[in-house]
């Protein structure tokens, strides 16, 4: 098991690193330079640039980025420039976190238990139901979902405030239009999974061995049928959180995904690097975490696999 | 009734009903090769016919329908801002002026054309690449293999809006960004499908029959991983066109005047208070897309998965 472990994080780390690397020398290779604004004047755009480090050369510029990020500093914005990035951050990330745990919780459960009862009830009405909902769910992009449920709850019945983010009621909206899509598609694999387990012999032993109906559904089942969901969890907070970027911008919330949309097209560099290396690093550890999960729940990960 | 005991049985008692060797050879239904099998099991399927059908039906209307209307896709028109659907304007106008049914085919254009494009290429790329890292293994595939583990790990999309961002906004540009980590899915899928083939006994069979690489390649591993590929083609349309309206969506991609669904979600949903249709057009149109590729793409998975044949 710690080899596996070792060897997980070993992965994550060069990951990392690759994709730290990688967008630096994106970012720098960006058409345009942040500091062409009229109303600067030549002087003032040099001493800016030095106080960027942009004068130094592109190499010492890296070394001296990954520095500064080994001591979790983002550097300062260009386009707020008297905000750090770790301020910003800081600002909005509690919002998309906010927002993203809540799409998360109510997508994992709500798909799993989808799953489970469309595969228990096979080819009757509650399938046909279960089906439907995860194939519309996977046809209806995020954006399009959020500005449905804006329209008819906001705005149409006025049941729900159409926008901010003041209270409970202010998340229900973006944390369902965000969870709709992993929603159906946790319900689709869980329902396939469910549907393999069936067949299994270790079902049919169970079934031999005389035990409940109830034990052998939570039991052997769902335990067996729930690893493929599992897998899925790391690609599904990677996608969960990009969804962000768009719920944010639909319902006025004030975290990290607006200021990301922003900063790519105000050509702030340090800001996009900054988030974008953040919002790499927290999907490496995601992905970390379930896979050491992964191998914690399923032994046959951790002897055979590479 | 009274049987003789111990009769011997001779030669002469025993009578040829009709062998014939050309009856023997005989095959009494009709042979189908793979695709007409497919075809077959897709067609009895539903909700894939209907798909292909939606498909077809959008393909050609994106084609035609912008000639056939009286409306030009950029022209504005002061006096129908924001108008209703009516008889005039089959789906209505939409914040300045512009007719949005041909709008909306002009956008088909872009996003379907994009979304072809775009996961054409990449399931190219993949699958050269998965193919030969699966066939030939050793040093080549280990190292790829790590590159792709690495890329994998990196979100796509992020990677995406980057490159978006240094190459500039556009069709090509947008299909170029999709492409770059686009591959990486395919590429894994088709490696572990081609390393199970080629332990199977038919490829070791043509090995030692001395069959060089490249015919085993065309003749054995392609046809057999084909299906496959159709069908993850058309489960990645779908992602394609969804990725360009995100782009779009949040002002990476295609730039205004030049529509595409993404945008026209987008400039609807600002609207979204005043005139509601401008964003149920394009947001219709994109779900029933991308529903319609679904089940297609459902259907065509089971239609060629090996594993069902027979049980219908």
């Amino acid at each position: 098991m710690a080899k596996y472990i070792i060897k997980r994080v070993i992965a994550a780390i060069i990951t990392l690193f690759v994709l730290i690397t990688v967008v630096f020398f994106l970012v720098r290779l960006m058409p345009g330079e942040p500091f062409t604004s009229a109303k600067l004047t030549e002087e003032v755009a040099l001493n800016m640039e030095k106080y960027y480090g942009f004068d130094k050369p592109l190499y010492m510029q890296y070394f001296q980025y990954i520095e500064n990020l080994l001591h979790g500093n983002f550097g300062y914005s260009m386009f707020y420039t008297n905000k750090t990035v770790n301020y910003i951050i800081g600002q909005g990330f509690p919002f998309s976190a906010d927002v993203g745990i809540r799409a998360l919780m109510l997508a994992i459960s709500f798909g799993i238990v989808f799953g489970i009862l469309a595969a228990k009830n096979r080819g009757t009405k509650i399938d046909f139901f279960c089906v439907i909902v995860a194939i519309l769910g996977t046809s209806i992009p995020d954006f399009i979902m959020g500005a449905l449920l804006q329209y008819f709850f906001g705005i149409k019945w006025g049941l729900l405030p159409v926008a901010k983010y003041r209270g409970f009621e202010y998340t229900i909206l973006p944390a369902c239009a965000l969870a709709f899509y992993t929603l159906a598609s946790v319900s689709r694999i869980m329902r396939a999974s469910m549907l393999e387990v069936v067949q299994q012999d270790y079902i049919k032993t169970a079934k031999a061995k005389g035990l409940s109906n109830f034990r052998i559904t939570v039991k052997h089942q769902i335990r067996n049928a729930i690893m493929p969901v599992i897998t899925m969890l790391g690609p599904t907070v990677a996608s969960v959180l990009t969804g962000t970027f768009v719920i944010e911008s639909i319902f006025a919330i004030p975290g990290m995904g607006k200021y990301y949309v922003e900063s790519v097209t105000q050509n702030d560099y340090s800001m996009i690097l900054g988030m974008t290396v953040f919002y790499g690093m927290f999907l490496v550890v995601c992905n970390l975490i379930v896979d050491i999960l992964y191998g914690i729940v399923d032994p046959r990960v951790r002897i055979g696999g590479k | 009734m009274h049987v003789e005991k111990n009769k011997k049985l001779t030669k002469e008692m025993f009578v040829v009903m009709g062998k014939n060797a050309d009856d023997m050879e005989l095959i009494i239904r009709p042979t189908l090769s793979f695709w007409q099998d497919a075809w077959r099991r897709l067609k009895k399927n539903k909700a894939a016919i209907i798909g292909l059908i939606i498909i077809v039906c959008y393909g050609l209307l994106a084609i035609f329908a912008p000639f056939l209307s009286q409306y030009e896709y950029s022209t504005m028109d002061t006096s129908a801002i924001d108008a209703s659907p009516s008889l005039v304007h089959w789906l209505g106008c939409d914040s300045t002026g512009r007719d949005l049914w041909v709008r909306i085919w002009m956008g088909a254009r872009v996003s379907l054309t994009i979304g072809l494009l775009s996961a054409t290429i990449n399931m190219c790329v993949g699958a050269v690449i998965g193919g030969l890292c699966g066939f030939y293994g050793g040093k080549l595939d280990m190292v790829m293999m790590r590159i792709v583990d690495i890329l994998y790990g990196i979100p796509s999309l992020i990677i995406t809006i980057l490159v978006m961002v240094v190459i500039g906004k556009g069709v090509m540009t947008l299909i170029i960004a999709m492409c770059i980590v686009g591959w990486i899915g395919t590429c894994r899928f088709v490696r572990g499908e081609v390393y199970r083939l080629k332990g199977q006994d038919f490829i070791s069979a043509a090995k030692i029959l001395g069959v060089p690489d490249i015919v085993i390649i065309v003749q054995q591993i392609i046809p057999n991983v084909l299906g496959l590929l159709v069908t993850n083609l058309c489960m990645a349309i779908p992602g394609a066109i969804f990725q360009e309206a995100f782009l779009s969506y949040i002002g990476l991609g295609i730039s205004p005047p030049n529509c595409s669904w993404g945008v026209l979600a987008k400039e609807g949903i600002k609207m979204l208070r005043v005139a509601p249709h401008e964003v149920a057009a394009p947001a219709f149109f994109i779900c029933t897309t991308m529903l319609a590729l679904n089940l297609l793409g459902d259907g065509l998975r089971d239609a060629v998965d090996p594993k069902l044949r027979g049980t219908d």
